[in-house]
């Protein structure tokens, strides 16, 4: 038993290692474009996973995420441009004197974002997290809105609807799949825990979960807040990605593409929601080529159309909600012992022979 | 030691319970039985105050405990089996016996609780490993027996038990009812299925339509001819 234990320690060290030495030469040996590709996929697996700690493993259907988001890469943005360039871009009204000089390092200004995130959260939570099912999800999309607006309309904060740029880039993959490997190990720890049994049971049933002695609302509200927390964590490396963000970003269209990486992935499977996080956000690229115009061997002459493969990923969700449910991965997850109770069978099989 | 005083519950318009009492002293399994609607399951509801009562009494060991949280009220030691069993259908059987203990921080008794419930359902440890919505009906109302059990309640509330069980597995329900009972578990036992649950029943009371009309000792009530007429068919 302790043997085995020793395995797995071993194996997740030697995976870890192989990531940082991708890293470590990926930096300095891709192109910027797929480095860029890989990094947007570390933010989608942050997304992914958080959304699903909600959807998947508490059961509560909240469509709010883009909201939270949205909140993270303005909070990262306002604290880490330089007072100079804020001089610059607020030229419509000033910014409030308060946030005019600050100028914070990236690392503290991600875990603010995070932190300012939760507490939102944790504030739109405490109304919403009343409701459950259809009327959640339609309330937390409010929210969500809600919030993009009020971005929108606080124009000696936020600089409205013309948005921030000049905000410090981040191109170093260390600094996004870093923080997604962190997320990952944190939310393994969290759903294998006394809280991470508790969201299941709530999402299993909920009166029984009650009659357990289980706090419905503030385990939903700590599920909820956590989930927030990580999506302003996600909003935040955006922000330092794209280096300008501006509200219209944060539309609910992008909860939905969200949605669609948590659905495909297998709600309820950390493992899932990183493999089609990262397996989405790399056809995102490669799908581009049906946008182009495609021409039939002289036959049919189809002009280029923008958003084609949105047409693609749709039909994609279809066919797995009608044939395949569960998603990748249902509700199972990757672990050593599947992987080595197979080579273990192999090896006997090899040796009978 | 439990003791319910004139309790009322109206959903909305509906008055569900027209003011009831009901004692349930230690070591004795009480049972509450009446047709579909009488108001049997909203009793239960009402003393864990998953239904909130609008007025009336619930005493626990003489404490008031009436419109307390239903997280106080498990704490104090009053569990529910819920109807329709209500096992975590996506957990483990070891995971849903886990959730059980919930409230305790006793590792060691934890443990030990868990071997009980092993020996007690033989079945469920054969099945430890296997995820709990994959089990048969008879195996679920175990698992949710056995899941109150690892509350180490004082008080154990079960809401039909029977349900959708076939009738050997009812018999065999039945008997670990029993069998708890005689190890110094209180029972508050609701039931359609009346011959058999006065049949082990210290007490009993009958519910119709929101209202307590009959209470007796379980097996004088199933003697009676208006109970033998309304609920176990004319013998």
């Amino acid at each position: 038993m302790d043997d085995k234990k020793q395995i797995k320690f071993i194996l997740n060290i030697a995976v870890l290692a192989l990531i940082c030495v991708f890293l470590w030469w990926g930096n300095d040996n891709l192109s910027s474009f797929y480095i860029r590709i890989l990094n947007l996929s570390a933010i989608f697996v942050i997304l992914g996973i958080s959304m699903n700690l909600v959807l998947g493993f508490t059961g509560m259907f909240s469509l709010g995420h883009s909201g939270f988001m949205c909140i993270g890469a303005y909070v990262a943005s306002i604290l880490t441009m330089s007072p100079a360039s804020k001089e610059i871009i607020y030229f419509m009204e000033p910014i409030t004197p308060i946030l005019a000089q600050i100028q914070w390092p990236i690392f503290p200004a991600i875990i603010m974002a995070g932190v300012v995130a939760a507490l939102f959260g944790f504030l739109v939570g405490i109304p919403a997290l009343r409701l459950r099912d259809d009327y959640l999800a339609i309330a937390t999309l409010g929210f969500a809105e809600i919030i993009r607006i009020i971005v929108t309309n606080t124009i000696t904060i936020t600089n409205g609807a013309l948005g921030l740029k000049n905000i410090p880039s981040v191109k170093s993959m260390w600094v996004y799949w870093g923080i997604a490997i962190i997320t990952i190990i944190i939310l393994k720890k969290i759903v294998n825990s006394s809280w991470g049994y508790s969201f299941k049971a709530i999402r299993d049933n909920e009166i029984a979960a009650e009659a357990m002695g289980i706090n419905l609302f503030s385990h939903k509200l700590l599920s909820f807040s956590i989930g927030a927390f990580f999506a302003g964590i996600a909003g935040a490396l955006m922000a330092f990605l794209i280096t300008s963000v501006d509200p219209t970003m944060f539309r609910f269209t992008f909860t939905f593409q969200i949605l669609l990486i948590v659905v495909l992935g297998g709600m309820g499977s950390l493992t899932g929601s990183v493999i089609s996080a990262v397996a989405i956000t790399i056809l995102m690229e490669v799908l581009r080529v049906v946008e182009e115009p495609i021409n039939f061997f002289g036959l049919l002459q189809i002009p280029g159309l923008p958003g084609m493969r949105m047409v693609i990923f749709a039909l994609g969700l279809l066919l797995v909600i009608l044939y395949y449910r569960q998603g990748l991965m249902g509700t199972r997850e990757f672990n050593w012992d599947y992987i080595l109770n197979k080579i273990d069978s192999f090896r006997k099989r090899g040796a009978s022979m | 030691m439990l003791k319910i005083e004139n309790l009322q519950v109206y959903y909305g318009g509906i008055h569900a319970l027209k003011g009831i009492n009901i004692e349930v002293p230690e070591n004795k399994i009480v049972t509450l039985v009446g047709a579909n609607g009488a108001g049997k399951s909203t009793t239960l509801r009402a003393i864990c105050n998953i239904v909130p009562p609008s007025s009336g009494k619930v005493f626990f060991d003489g404490e008031d405990i009436t419109g307390r949280s239903t997280v106080d009220i498990t704490k104090k030691g009053i569990t529910l089996v819920p109807e329709g069993r209500r096992i975590f259908a996506n957990l483990t059987v070891h995971e849903n016996l886990l959730m059980g203990a919930y409230a305790r921080n006793d590792k060691m008794g934890i443990q030990e609780d868990m071997q009980k419930i092993f020996v007690r359902f033989p079945r469920l440890k054969e099945r430890e490993k296997q995820i709990a919505g994959t089990l048969s009906g008879g195996e679920q109302q175990m698992l949710a027996i056995g899941r109150a059990l690892m509350s180490r309640p004082r008080l154990m509330m079960m809401d039909e038990p029977s349900l959708g069980l076939a009738p050997l597995l009812v018999k065999e329900v039945f008997r670990i009812i029993r069998d708890i009972n005689d190890q110094g578990m209180t029972i508050l036992l609701i039931e359609q299925n009346a011959t058999a649950a006065l049949k082990i029943a210290d007490y009993g009371y009958v519910m119709e339509t929101g209202n307590i009309t009959l209470e007796g000792p379980g097996q004088e009530l199933a003697d009676k001819e208006e109970v033998k007429l309304a609920y176990l068919g004319k013998a």
